[in-house]
């Protein structure tokens, strides 16, 4: 009935051996505490027996035991958590340099834009022992993306954006899915990783029709759009200036600071006045309904590249 | 705490002189005032259970449909498919599928488990157990039980619903349960299931405003606050977690209600595209975060996860001690460690968020909170083991299942640190680990322990015993099948299974697990079948079962000290508190009991 059960996921990138070590260790643990307290159940309900037990002891608790067995679980979730904690991090925080790719989630398929504009749809090709960075959202619902052997998932969320990141260390195929229940065909939001040597992602990118950068796109869409003609480089122009603002705080008019990141771009492009820049009028129009979720990814992915030198000498 | 005996404030509901008010004879009420619309705290516990069993046999039935389909995808499904599925001949369909597990968890978690425990039990047992002649406020109480009503028809009503049924899990995370276009149930099924959850918490309300204040108020002379059985602490404790958490599930749903009825937009997020279609499109305002609704949501429902095994934990305390003939270990830990658990449980909700974009700081302080919970719920484990040790255990069933619970209830904590474990979580989120998990700890914890409370409160109840045969068959049956169900279930999620899918094979990679979830199943309708043991057995014990008189387990609790079943006013004599709920084996007196009341 139950042969070729492969009951645990391949392991193909690097953070993925090191959750499988944490794993490991909490089933040691559970596998001891289990066998412990069901042990002792079982022994202690068989050896107290009315038919054994003459006279029930009088004990009705003890200080030293109750600290005792607070103590220990104590320094072991201790240990779990320091553990777990330095993990998380590792996973949360990506390293600063990597390939950027773009996946939007839609019901019921996942729609990935290479750093170099190919486009794919339900896979994702991606070079072998790379960063690979993505930043992710959803045109509908919130999907969920999770590569088991890589041990990555993270929600897309429509109206914000979340990242991930991951280092392939095997070449192969690997299983892509939707984790998040999104509606009636949930199960069948399906796709694959595809991992490659890196001259054969080369390869497989110079086969597909190229199109334009993500930044590029940005940057027609940012004059196509006319925002330009608020947001050249320079003081003095109706809206502040752009350029290397990515990543570090923005003041708003009420005094607060926010960080300049994908979601206060998107929310500055989509509901320009919920957010005041300090020094400024509303005077921005809201592009409410006039830009797709992959046009505002390549606006923000222009916004990102943009730097005080390239604005300087436009 | 206020010093027993010196207490000078008399329980309400006692007459001047501090007897108790005893008048069957005088007013003898009709059938439909003794039984359908009562006031009387115990017949309205006995009518939450008959209906408890109701929902419980429509969930479970839920539940086998569910475990059909994973083992024999798009097969004709026996019995209910007809009844589910009348187009398509009784084969699941996709969307069909998507609302027999939405429905499956809304009914096991507001209409069995909450209602059992604090409807079911707390009615009936508070009173008893801390000498009251009744609740603080009968009528609201009635009023609690009827208000769950239009709830359950509000449900009811869902199944059918143009569109078919709510299908947006029972988490309904919008925009999935606010855009219509989103999800097929989400016409105006997801509407009805807003509706319901709102009466359903307005009866619980009704029922901790009472339940609080009855233990607040209503103790008999001497009954100090520790001197109160676990079972109340168990249940207070709950009833507080209820006042506080319930009012932002409530005020959450209305939002959510209004997203999509009047279009407000607290839940969407702007320029959403569903379907092709923008909510602006259709009237609908959009700039609010759909993140909002999980904060609300899981802000009740973690608490609402301690609501449902908190009453358990202290009724099994309880049956360990009657059955063990022995005192509680650590009484005063077990009750703070049960305070100390419903504290913790209102700042961790965020660990069922850590996949939503959440900042790896705010993870951290809520991966902290939930580790710790850890600790109270070891140390409670450890003093069930202390009570073991050293006792004179009757294997009676009540025993048996109590013992089930502590064994299952661990299985369940301990899934619960590999969650609580956030990199780990990453991987193991919405696959059926976590199924496994709160299965664990819901119904092989809560569920099981209900059982026990029944098997040892059934005397009381109905002046009868249960069967001891059927009642180790029902254990024995039941125990073994639950594990081989959800012990199984860790595997599904270890190999990255996911849960809430239609059709699990679609994913290729899964097709070599049809066979365990085969398994899984079969042992699933096995479960269900035991249960046969179990109704058959208390029906039959209601009218035939051994007569019984007041106190059948020698214990010592007030609940006891009255006839079996109580009459109306509950105490036929002065009831006063001397001492303890756990004197079993005192070495000062001959008998191995030493109840609450005797004075000596
Ligand atoms: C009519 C002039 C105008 C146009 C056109 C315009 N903006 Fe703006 N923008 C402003 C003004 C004024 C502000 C500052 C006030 C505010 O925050 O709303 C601003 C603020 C911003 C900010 C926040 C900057 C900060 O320092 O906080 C971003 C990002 C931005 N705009 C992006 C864009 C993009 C992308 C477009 C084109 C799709 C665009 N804007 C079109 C006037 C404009
Ligand atoms: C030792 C204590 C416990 C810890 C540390 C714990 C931890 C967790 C965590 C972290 C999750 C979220 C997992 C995820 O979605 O990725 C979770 C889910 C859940 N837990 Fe627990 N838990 C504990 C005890 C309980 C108890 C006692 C109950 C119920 C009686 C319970 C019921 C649930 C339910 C119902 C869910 C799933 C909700 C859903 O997504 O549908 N848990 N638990
Ligand atoms: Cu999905
Ligand atoms: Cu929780």
């Amino acid at each position: 009935m139950f042969e070729n059960l492969s009951l645990f996921p391949e392991t193909a990138s690097r953070i993925a051996s090191e959750v499988d070590a944490l794993t490991f260790f909490l089933a040691a643990v559970s596998l001891f505490f289990v066998v412990l307290i069901a042990g002792c159940l079982v022994i202690l309900s068989l050896r107290f027996r009315r038919t054994r037990a003459q006279q029930s002891e009088q004990i009705e608790g003890s200080l030293a035991l109750e600290a005792l067995w607070t103590v220990i679980p104590l320094i072991i979730v201790l240990c779990s958590f320091g553990w777990g904690a330095k993990l998380y991090y590792e996973m949360r925080t990506p390293p600063k340099e990597g390939m950027q790719f773009y996946v939007t989630g839609k019901q019921w398929m996942w729609k990935v834009q290479h750093p170099t504009g190919q486009r794919e749809i339900n896979s994702l090709h991606v070079p072998v022992g790379e960063t690979i960075l993505l930043t992710m959202t959803s045109e509908d619902v919130i999907h969920d993306f999770f590569i088991p052997a890589f041990r990555v998932k993270a929600d897309t969320v429509p109206g914000m954006y979340t990242s991930m990141w991951f280092e392939a260390t095997k070449k192969g195929t690997y299983h892509l899915f939707c984790a998040e229940y999104c509606g009636t065909s949930h199960s069948e939001m399906i796709g694959e990783v595809v991992v490659m040597d890196p001259a054969d992602y080369q390869e497989w990118l110079n086969g597909q029709p190229a199109g334009k950068n993500p930044i590029e796109s940005g940057k027609i869409l940012f004059e196509n759009l006319r925002c330009d003609t608020c947001h050249a480089a320079g003081s003095g122009q109706r809206g502040p200036d752009l350029a290397g603002r990515f990543g570090l705080p923005a003041r708003l008019s009420d005094g607060q600071t926010v960080l300049f990141d994908e979601d206060y771009v998107r929310e500055s492009i989509l509901e320009p006045n919920k957010k005041l820049s300090a020094g400024f009028q509303p005077l921005m129009p809201t592009y409410q309904g006039q830009v797709s979720e992959d046009q505002l990814l390549h606006l923000i992915a222009y916004i990102k590249s943009m730097t005080d030198s390239e604005a300087d000498s436009e | 705490m206020s010093s027993s005996t010196t207490t000078q404030e008399r329980p309400l509901g006692l007459d001047p002189e501090g007897t108790v008010h005893v008048s069957h004879d005088h007013h003898e009420l009709g059938f439909l005032r003794k039984y359908i619309f009562s006031v009387d705290h115990k017949v309205i516990g006995i009518q939450f259970m008959l209906t408890g069993f109701v929902t419980l046999l429509v969930g479970g039935l839920l539940a086998m449909g569910i475990r059909w389909q994973l083992a024999f995808p798009w097969t004709e499904m026996p019995l209910i498919g007809k009844v589910l599925f009348p187009e398509t001949g009784g084969v699941a369909t996709p969307e069909g599928y998507t609302m027999l597990f939405t429905m499956h968890g809304t009914v096991m978690i507001f209409f069995v488990i909450i209602p059992l425990l604090t409807g079911a039990f707390g009615n009936f047992l508070i009173p008893l157990m801390i000498g009251a002649p009744d609740m603080a406020f009968p009528k609201l109480n009635m009023l609690g039980y009827w208000f769950w009503w239009p709830g359950i028809v509000l449900i009811a009503m869902a199944f059918g619903a143009e569109g078919g049924g709510p299908a947006a899990g029972w988490t309904a995370y919008p925009p999935l349960s606010t855009v219509e276009a989103a999800a097929p149930g989400s016409l105006s099924g997801q509407n009805l299931w807003l509706l319901s959850l709102t009466f359903v918490g307005v009866s619980s309300m009704m029922g901790a405003v009472n339940y609080v204040t009855t233990i607040v108020k209503m103790r008999a002379p001497g009954m100090t606050l520790f001197r109160m059985p676990l079972s109340i602490w168990g249940l207070l404790i709950s009833a507080l977690l209820q006042l506080f958490a319930l009012p932002v599930l409530t005020a959450a749903s209305f939002m959510q209600l209004f997203d999509r009825v009047f279009d407000s937009g607290f839940f969407t997020p702007p320029d959403v595209v569903i379907n092709g279609q923008r909510p602006e499109e259709l009237g609908a305002a959009s700039g609010g975060h759909p993140i909002l609704w999980q904060h609300l949501f899981w802000f009740y429902s973690h608490p609402a996860v301690y609501i449902m095994v908190l009453p358990a934990m202290g009724f099994v305390s309880d049956i360990i001690a009657v059955h063990g003939r022995k005192p509680i270990f650590g009484y005063k830990p077990m009750a703070y460690s049960m305070a100390g658990i419903a504290g913790l449980g209102f700042i961790v909700w965020g660990h069922h968020m850590f996949m939503s974009g959440m900042n790896p700081t705010v993870g951290l302080v809520f991966m902290t909170a939930t580790i710790m919970i850890a600790l109270p719920s070891a140390v409670k484990v450890f003093n069930w083991l202390g009570t073991l040790w050293g006792s004179r255990i009757n294997l009676t069933t009540p025993m048996l299942f109590a013992c089930a619970f502590v064994s299952m209830f661990i299985i369940g904590g301990l899934s619960g640190i590999w969650m609580a474990s956030t990199p780990v979580d990453i991987y193991i989120h919405d696959t059926y680990i976590i199924v496994a998990h709160f299965h664990y700890v819901v119904f092989a914890g809560s569920v099981l322990g209900i059982f026990a409370s029944i098997y040892h409160w059934f005397p009381k109840m109905f002046g009868r015993m249960m069967n001891e045969t059927l009642g180790k068959i029902h254990f024995v049956g039941t125990f073994i099948t639950t594990n081989a169900v959800f012990y199984m279930m860790h595997q599904l999620g270890i190999a990255g299974l996911m849960r809430r899918t239609a059709d699990p094979y679609a994913y290729e990679t899964y097709a070599h697990l049809q066979p365990l979830n085969q398994f899984i199943s079969y042992s699933a309708f096995a479960l269900l079948g035991f249960q046969i043991f179990f109704v058959v057995n208390f029906f039959h014990s209601i009218w035939w079962g051994k007569r019984v008189g007041r106190n059948p387990w020698k214990a010592n609790s007030l609940e006891w000290e009255t006839p079996s079943p109580p009459g109306h006013g509950n105490f036929d004599k002065q009831v006063e508190v001397y001492r303890g709920p756990y004197e079993f084996s005192s070495p000062e007196i001959e008998e191995d009991f030493w109840p609450q009341a005797a004075k000596v």
